[in-house]
C-alpha cells in the first residue's frame, strides 16, 4: 500500500545521506545489478537463457540494434552504452549476433572502469554463446554480491522525474510535489531532470524563462520548435487532440494539451533554474543542478533515455495510474488521486491525496517525498521493482535502412 | 478546514477543478483557490466526476479559458456557473 505523506520527512530538512555503492568513476548508485546486455534484437534469447541460468543477474531485452544509421545509431548506442554505464549497474555481460559492434557496445561500457565482457554468437551458435556468459556472468554476480554500500552525501544522487497518465490532480498535487522536492534538493548539489518535449506545448514561454540565461532558453526553444517543425507538423492528422491529451487523460479531467502542460512543469518547482539541453540519453556534464532532455512523452521511452544518461532514482507523478517501472532504476509513484489510490494502491508509493482535501501542504508533501526518495536509495524496492515492472524502451528516431 | 469539493489555481481562473468523487448536481461546493486561500462558493449544476473541470462563472462560445493564470484554450459551446467544462465544450487553440 502506498505510505501516506504527512507524518514523515523531518530528514529533509537536515543533513542528508544515503547508503550506495561507488563505482569505478565516482558515480554512485543504489542499486547493484548485473545485467545480460543484448546489443541486438537477435541476442535476447541468449541473453534471457543467460539470466535464467545465473540467478540474480538481469537481462534487458531490446527490440531494435539491427541496420540502424546516422543520429539513430548514435542514438541507440549512446543509450546503451549509457544503460550499462549507469551506477546502478555494477557489471555489464553483453551478447551481440557478430563481435564489431559488440565489442563497440563493451568498449563503451568499460570506459567507467566497472567490469564487462562480450560474446558474439556468429560462429559459435546461440548454445555455446549462452554457456560461455553464464560463466562470465556468474563470476561478475559474485563478485558484485559482495561490494558493500557506503553513507554518500544527498549531493551524489541524481534523480529524474517525468510524468504519466496525467490528469489534473497531478498539477494540483503529485507535480508539485516533486517540484517541491527539487527546490529543496537542487540546492544540496543533486542532478536533476526533465523532459518531454511535445508536452511542454501550451507553456513553453514558461519553460522558456526557466532557462538559467538567454542562450540556454533560446537553445530549448530551438528543440521545442524543431519537434514542432519535424515531428507534429510533418506527421499531424487532423486533430492531435487524440492522442494529446490522451484517453487516459481526458477520462481524468485534462481537457487540452495547454492544460496538460501547464500541469507538467509544475515538476521542475518554484525556485529551481535549468542549466543545460540534453540530446536523448546524454549524460549531463555541466555540473550540479537541472536539466532538460529532449525526450518523447511516452513514459517507458523517457525514463529509459534518462537512466541511459546516468539518472539513478526516478520520481514519477500518475493521476489515473501509470504502472510503469524500469530494469535500472526504482521509479518512484506519487499520486494525489484518491480514487487511483484506493483502486490500484499496489501501484502507488506515494500517497499525497491530502493536498486535494487540504490537509497536508505541499511542503510536507515534498518532505515525505524526499523521504521515499532517500529510503528508496537506500533498498527499499519501488511498488514498480516489487510488481516486476522492467519497461525498457529504445528510443527511434526514424525507420531502419 | 472542511475538505473543499473544488479547488482552483489562481485567482484569475474562470475554472475550477472537481476534488471529490461523487459530486452531485445540486451539491452546494466550497471551493479554494490554492494561491491565496480565498474560498468560493458555488452550486454544481451537473454531475461532475473527481478532477474534472466547474465554470465558474458564465463562459461563452468563443472565450479562452483560464488555468494556472494562462490561457488552456476557448470554449466552443456555451457553459453556466456550475456547469461541466471538458472537451464537450473546450478545446485548444492550436490543433
Amino acid at each position: 500500500m502506498a505510505a501516506k505523506a504527512g507524518s514523515k520527512g523531518k530528514r529533509a530538512r537536515g543533513n542528508l545521506s544515503f547508503n550506495g555503492w561507488r563505482r569505478e568513476n565516482g558515480r554512485v548508485g543504489v542499486r547493484n545489478h548485473v545485467v545480460i546486455l543484448p546489443l541486438d534484437d537477435l541476442s535476447n534469447a541468449a541473453c534471457e537463457a543467460v539470466a535464467n541460468n545465473i540467478k540474480g543477474t538481469l537481462a534487458l531485452p531490446h527490440a531494435y540494434g539491427r541496420l540502424q544509421f546516422g543520429a539513430d545509431l548514435d542514438l541507440f548506442f549512446r543509450t546503451l552504452i549509457g544503460t550499462g554505464s549507469n551506477p546502478n549497474v555494477a557489471a555489464a555481460v553483453v551478447i551481440g549476433i557478430e563481435e564489431s559492434w559488440t565489442k563497440r557496445l563493451v568498449d563503451g561500457i568499460a570506459g567507467t572502469g566497472k567490469p564487462v565482457a562480450g560474446f558474439g554468437i556468429e560462429g559459435h551458435g546461440d548454445i555455446a554463446t549462452i554457456a560461455r556468459a553464464s560463466h562470465k556472468a556468474k563470476e561478475l554476480l559474485q563478485w558484485a554480491s559482495e561490494l558493500p554500500r557506503e553513507e554518500r552525501g544527498i549531493a551524489d544522487l541524481w534523480v529524474s522525474t517525468k510524468c504519466g497518465e496525467s490528469d489534473t490532480t497531478t498539477g494540483l498535487a503529485s507535480c508539485p510535489t516533486v517540484g517541491n522536492m527539487y527546490d529543496k534538493l537542487i540546492p544540496k548539489g543533486i542532478y536533476g531532470c526533465f523532459g518531454e518535449t511535445s508536452e511542454i506545448t501550451g507553456a513553453e514561454h514558461i519553460a522558456k524563462a526557466r532557462a538559467v540565461n538567454a542562450k540556454i532558453g533560446e537553445k530549448w526553444m530551438k528543440v521545442f520548435q524543431a519537434y514542432q517543425d519535424e515531428v507534429i507538423e510533418a506527421h499531424k492528422v487532423d486533430d492531435l487532440s487524440d492522442s494529446q491529451p490522451t484517453k487516459g487523460n481526458i477520462a481524468g479531467g485534462l481537457t487540452t494539451i495547454e492544460e496538460k502542460a501547464l500541469g507538467n512543469l509544475e515538476k521542475i518547482g518554484r525556485k529551481c533554474k535549468f542549466i543545460e539541453v540534453l540530446e536523448p540519453s546524454e549524460s549531463p556534464r555541466a555540473g550540479p543542478g537541472l536539466y532538460y532532455m529532449d525526450t518523447s512523452s511516452a513514459a517507458a521511452e523517457c525514463v529509459t533515455l534518462m537512466a541511459a544518461a546516468g539518472y539513478a532514482v526516478h520520481t514519477f507523478p500518475t493521476g489515473q495510474g501509470n504502472v510503469i517501472g524500469n530494469p535500472i532504476v526504482p521509479v518512484i509513484k506519487i499520486s494525489g488521486n484518491p480514487r487511483t489510490v484506493r483502486t490500484m494502491g499496489e501501484h502507488i508509493d506515494l500517497d499525497v491525496s491530502g493536498i486535494l482535501r487540504r490537509e497536508l501542504t505541499l511542503d510536507a508533501a515534498g518532505d515525505a517525498l524526499i523521504d521515499m526518495v532517500v529510503r528508496t536509495a537506500n533498498g527499499r524496492l519501488t511498488a514498480a521493482e516489487a510488481l516486476g515492472h522492467r519497461e525498457f524502451v529504445m528510443t527511434k528516431l526514424y525507420r531502419s535502412a | 478546514m472542511t475538505a473543499p469539493h473544488f479547488l482552483v489555481h489562481s485567482p484569475k481562473d474562470n475554472v475550477g477543478v472537481v476534488v471529490v468523487e461523487g459530486l452531485k448536481a445540486g451539491t452546494r461546493m466550497l471551493g479554494v483557490v490554492t494561491e491565496t486561500d480565498e474560498t468560493r462558493d458555488l452550486r454544481a449544476k451537473h454531475d461532475i466526476p473527481i478532477g474534472h473541470k466547474i465554470a465558474l462563472n458564465p463562459l461563452k462560445k468563443g472565450d479562452t479559458i483560464i488555468k494556472y493564470g494562462e490561457d488552456i484554450g476557448k470554449m466552443v459551446a456555451d457553459a453556466g456557473s456550475g456547469e461541466h467544462v471538458h472537451v464537450h465544450n473546450l478545446k485548444t487553440k492550436r490543433w
